[in-house]
Formats: C-alpha cells, structure tokens, sequence
C-alpha cells in the first residue's frame, strides 16, 4: 500500500496497538522547558519512579528569562525559583541542560535543530504547543502536556490514538516580500483554528520546497494554530545539509545510514490523505492579522471587516467584541493602523534568516519616532552569528532594542509585556487577549512586515521597502 | 488521579468560541511549581479588573454561578498553548466537567489526565444547556450511564470507552503503561539496529 511520510514515521513507533484502537508510540526526542516540566518532575519522584532515557532527553529555560542584563540573575522570586527548579531536576534525574548564561541557550524550538537534536523520521515532544516547528525536518513532532511529559519521562512513550491526515499542496512561487509566514497565515484563515484539529498536516509543492529550513519552521511552528498538533515537510537535500555536523547529530558511518532512512520517508506517489488543501503561493500577498484570534487574517491592502456583513448573531457579536479589543473601525485601511511596539523574535521567526529579513528593510532607515521595536534572537548561537554578519549592528543603528535570547514578548512571562491598549507588530504566533500583556493589542506578521511598520510607525505593504 | 463518576451541580454559560488556555489562566501565573492553588486565578482578565477588583458582571463572580461546577461554551474550546495549568486551574475553582461543541486536542487531552470531563454536545443541544444555564439550574451527569440530566431533559453523550474506564476509575496511565514494560524493553532492543539513534553528547 502506498503510504504517506505521516504513516511511515507512525508505524515505525508504534510499541504496541492496544485494544481500545489507541497505540503506545515510541518518542525519540523529548525537549523540556521550566514552565511544563517541574510538576512532572515531581512526580516521577512520588511515585518513586525513575526516568528511563535521559540520553534522549535535552533541557533549558527559555519562558520565563529576562532578556537584558541577564548578567544580574532573574530579579522576579517566583520566575526564578522554577528555572532553579529546572536546575535541580536536570541534575537529580541527569538530563542534558543548557545553562542560562551559556552561548548556546535559546527558544527550545530553537536550539533543537540547532544542536541537532531533532531528527527526520523521529518522534518528538515538548510540553509546548509549538513542538510542530521541528515537522520541518520530517520529524513527527507535537505538544503535550503535563502528565504526559511525565508519561514520556517514565515510560519514553506515549497512548495516541492515530490521527487523520491532511495533504496541503502550495503550488507556485512566493513573490518578493511574501514569505513563509504569509504562507503560514493564509493557511490559517483558510482552515480557522480548529479546522486542523485532529489531522496531522504534511506540507508539500513547489512553495515548499522553495523555502529554506527556517522558512519550513516557520510554517511547521503555526500548524498548531489550525487545531492541527502536528506538520511535517518531507526532508530533502536541504534538510540533510542542515542536520549534518551538527553537535548532536549522526556522524561518520552513523550520518550515511541514517541518511539511508531519511530517503525512505517522503510520501509515496499516490499515497492517499483524508483531505487534501491546494493553495497558489503567487496568489498570496504580505498579511497580518487585525483581531484576537489567529485565523483573523487579511492582507495588508485590506481594511478592517464589519461585522454588518456577518449573518451569525455570535459570530458577529464575536467580530464586534475583537475590533473593541482592538480599538480598530470597520472599513479602516489597514496601512492606517499606527503601532507602539515592535516585537520580532519568538519560535516562529526568530532565527537568522528572519532578522536578514528585518535587517534588509531597515538599512539605512530609522524606527519612527515613538516606537519601540525589540529585536530577541532566538538563541544565543544566532545572537553571536547576527552580530558578526552585521545584522544586529544595522538594526541597532536604525534604533532596534538588541536583547538577549528567549520566549521573551511572544507570552510576556517575563517583563517584556505590552502596557494596556499598546499596539503591537510582532512576528510571534498567537494575538489572544492578554498574550502579550493585558489588554495589549497584537499583530501577528512577518519579520520583513514588522521592520516595516517599526520605520514607517504604522502597517505598511513591506513590498515598497524592497 | 482523581476518579468521576457522577455530578451535579450549577451550570456557568460562557457563550463564547475558541476560548483559549491563555483567557483560561494567563502566563503569569505559569511561574507556579504547583499543581493546586491556581482557581483564584481562573479567567484572571475576565474576573478582575486592572486593580485586581472583582468584575461583577463576569458570571463566575455572580451568584449562584459562583459556585459553578461545570462551565457550557462554544466551539473549539482551550486552544492554544499545551498548558496543564488549564485543567488545574478549573479543577481547583471547582469545575470538573466542560460542555462545549468541540475541544482543541491537547486540552481535550489534558482534562482526562486530571479527573475532568469534557463532554461534546451537538451546537442545538449546547445551545439549550446554555440557556438553561443562565436560569441557574443544576444538572446532573453521569458518566458511566453516559448521560446528563437538565430540568427533566435528559441528553446522551459519547465518549472514548478507555478514556471513560480511566476516569472511572481514577487510572493514572502510567501506571498501566509500566505493566507493559517487557514490550517496551523489546521495542527499545531493536532500535540498536538504528545506529544512529541515540545523540551525539551536547
Ligand atoms: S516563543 Fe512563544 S510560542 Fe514559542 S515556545 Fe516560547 S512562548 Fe511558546
């Protein structure tokens, strides 16, 4: 039977079928964080029970760390205590860490495939919805909570019931300006938020193929954002290139077999998906979202919806409540919208090919007066690497706020928050009420988009930059 | 775990869709190493003002919906992020049971590792809880006859029949994984075949 790389990856892991037509599933890779993990640690330790690979394990704080004057230590008391904790455990249980003050700590979607970490064909957790970045590599890889992490501690396995599968085909090739995030976004309002729960989601067509590794992060990261827990790409020659000599990669004889079985995995000719999306990449323009949940996307030509045009009294009302939230007008043009901050960073779009986007539309420009724009690379390597490619120096002379890397504005968990009613261009992942501080307003667009309204002060179609 | 079997109580309708975990229990209060004590903070932004003031009009604050033991809400109900602390935090307000059309898949997830029970309703049904809800009733649910029972109205609900058992029975699933350890030793024993399996140290 033909198969999809979907159903490779799934059969490979498959410990036992059970009878209720749940599997248990084999994980290969588990990354923990300090904000889902510490419960679970404490309760390997009441019910006495060991965790079984550590050597399959890798550990670092990124939620809660401050990004500047790191130096000085976390100054918030409870902040502080739980990546202590995450100290502890790592070293009671002897699980890989990266310490904080390390070059090479970062956004755990991040420094997964950074350090090489995640691997095609693999099965992947993280106590974080966004553990879907590293489908990008042809990884099956997907959120969890809690007391999963806990199971997957105990046991390195999981109870799944298999999910569907949905083929989404991007045909065709971005134009200038429009990037994987634009992809990201279109997907989105096409499905709504939920219209992906329950499926796992394989990306593929020229669209795809076209976009580096980043890219594919990406738009692997936001499939979460569909309802759908997982997204794979198919590894190519890219995907080997990027995995290769990487520190916790395959070496030497190790490299050319697993490279033997990373070109089994891409999906048959003719392997059958329970649903199938096709979408024009030249069809697809800069976007950005204008309300509080991410399938609230138009393009940046676009204007502000009304709600007169919605037929459903709670959906309407719905419409009404997010454009109060946002202090937005229906029939507003979206290039007048003026923002406070600028955040660009996150799991979605902070590696170096984001901040070379940012840094190609703000050279030789200034951030308009009265903005404030951060810049949060996503690990410390990237850090190093934007400031030696004289990414960070042209950013920080058009006036960029340089930080220190982390989840940082994305969730403001740390000080970095919006203030009440402060609008906000970030190029994070998810626009709820609250996320990025209470009553704060955000943008959800691309690196290239958010450079773009930091110079100009207000959203602006980043085409007229290049 | 804790087990659930039956239930009655008062009914809070939250007419809303795509609730998500960071409306259910901001970031801040993530920063916890606990697993108890976060229902003071359930619905932080909807219940308290930015002076920490009880918003009076929320329905958690009003009585008798104070004292809700099952929340009513519409579609896709705690998307977003994987956080645990969702389910912790109803459960420690004293809500243990989430009627809705349809649930986000990691929450979904979460609530049956922690004794909640989310029920799936058809949207005419959840509509009719709903309204019922804002009179104040109680309604009663009972899981293993897979039913609840509103102001003589009685509706039936599926649901997956591990994940009832589990319930049930309070069956912590790790436990019930390590009774299969053998199985996964011998999975574990045949991936030495993939030498490239294991990480390279970082
Ligand atoms: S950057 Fe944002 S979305 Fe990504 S892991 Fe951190 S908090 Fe979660």
């Amino acid at each position: 039977m033909k198969k999809t790389l979907f159903d490779k990856i799934w059969e490979q892991h498959v410990v036992e079928e059970r009878q209720d037509g749940s599997s248990l599933i084999y994980i290969d890779r588990h990354l923990v964080h300090e904000v889902t993990s510490p419960q679970a640690f404490e309760g390997l330790r009441i019910s006495n029970r060991v965790l079984r690979r550590p050597d399959l394990t890798l550990a670092v704080a990124d939620h809660n760390v401050p990004t500047e004057n790191r130096i000085n230590g976390i100054k918030d008391n409870i902040a502080r205590i739980q990546v202590e904790t995450l100290e502890k455990n790592v070293k009671e249980f002897k699980v890989p860490y990266i310490p904080l003050m390390d070059s090479r700590q970062g956004i755990v979607h991040v420094i997964g495939p950074e350090q090489g970490f995640t691997l095609p064909g693999c099965t992947m957790v993280c106590g974080d919805s966004h553990t879907s970045t590293h489908g990008a590599f042809g990884a099956l890889a997907f959120g969890i909570g809690t007391s999963e992490v806990e199971h997957v501690f105990a046991t390195q396995t999981l109870i799944q019931k298999k999910p569907k599968t949905m083929l989404i085909n991007v045909s065709g090739s971005l134009s200038i300006g429009v990037t994987a995030k634009d992809i990201a976004l279109a997907i989105i309002k096409n499905l709504g938020t939920s219209g992906g729960t329950g499926y796992v989601l394989e990306y593929s067509g020229d669209a795809i193929s076209d976009l580096t590794i980043e890219g594919r992060m990406t738009l692997c990261n936001m499939s979460i954002e569909a309802g759908a827990r997982a997204g794979l790409i198919a590894p190519d020659a890219k995907t080997y290139e990027y995995i290769k000599n990487k520190p916790m990669s395959p070496k030497g004889e190790a490299y050319d077999k697993a490279l033997e079985a990373w070109k089994l995995l891409p999906s048959d000719e003719g392997a059958v998906f329970d649903k199938v999306i096709n979408i024009e990449a030249s069809l697809l323009e800069p976007h950005l979202t204008w309300g509080t949940s991410p399938e609230d996307v138009l393009s940046i030509n676009d204007v502000v919806p009304n709600p007169k045009d919605i037929d459903k009294e709670n959906l309407r009302n719905a419409m009404q409540d997010s454009l109060d939230y946002m202090g937005l007008k229906p029939g507003q043009a979206l290039t007048d919208i003026k923002i406070d901050k600028v955040f660009i960073g996150s799991c979605t779009n902070s590696r170096i090919e984001d901040l070379r986007e940012a840094a190609a539309v703000a050279k030789g420009r200034k951030v308009a007066d009265g903005v404030h724009a951060m810049v949060v690379p996503g690990s410390g390597l990237i850090k190093i690497q934007a400031e030696k490619e004289g990414v960070a120096d042209i950013l920080i002379e058009a006036g960029f706020d340089w930080r220190e890397p982390g989840c940082s504005m994305c969730l403001g968990m740390n000080p970095d928050q919006l203030k009440p009613q402060e609008r906000c261009a970030s190029t994070s992942n998810r626009n709820f009420r609250g996320r990025q501080g209470r009553d704060g307003r955000t943008h959800l667009v691309s690196p290239g988009m958010a450079a773009a309204a930091a110079i100009s002060g207000h959203f602006v179609d980043v085409r007229k930059f290049n | 775990m804790k087990s659930f079997n039956k239930l009655t109580g008062i009914i809070a309708s939250i007419p809303q869709v795509n609730i998500d975990t960071d409306a259910i229990i901001p970031k801040q209060f993530l920063k916890t190493i606990e697993r108890t004590g976060l229902g003071k903070h359930l619905f932080h932004e909807k219940r308290y003002d930015q002076n920490n003031n009880l918003i009076k009009d929320f329905i958690l604050n009003k009585q008798p919906w104070s004292q809700a033991k099952i929340i009513v809400a519409g579609d896709n109900f705690g998307c977003g992020s994987s956080r645990e602390h969702a389910p912790w935090a109803l459960l420690d307000f004293g809500i243990s049971c989430i009627i809705s059309t349809s649930f986000a898949d990691i929450f979904y997830n979460n609530c049956f590792k922690n004794g909640v029970l989310p029920i799936i309703l058809n949207e005419k049904i959840v509509d009719e809880i709903s309204m019922l809800a804002e009179q104040g009733v109680e309604i009663s649910i009972d899981l293993e006859e897979q039913q609840l029972i509103v102001q003589n109205k009685l509706y039936k609900f599926e649901i997956d029949p591990y994940r009832k058992h589990c319930l049930l029975n309070g069956l912590d699933d790790i436990g019930i994984t390590l009774e299969n350890k053998k199985t996964i030793d011998s999975y574990e024993e045949k991936l030495s075949s993939k030498i490239w399996h294991k990480p390279e140290s970082l």
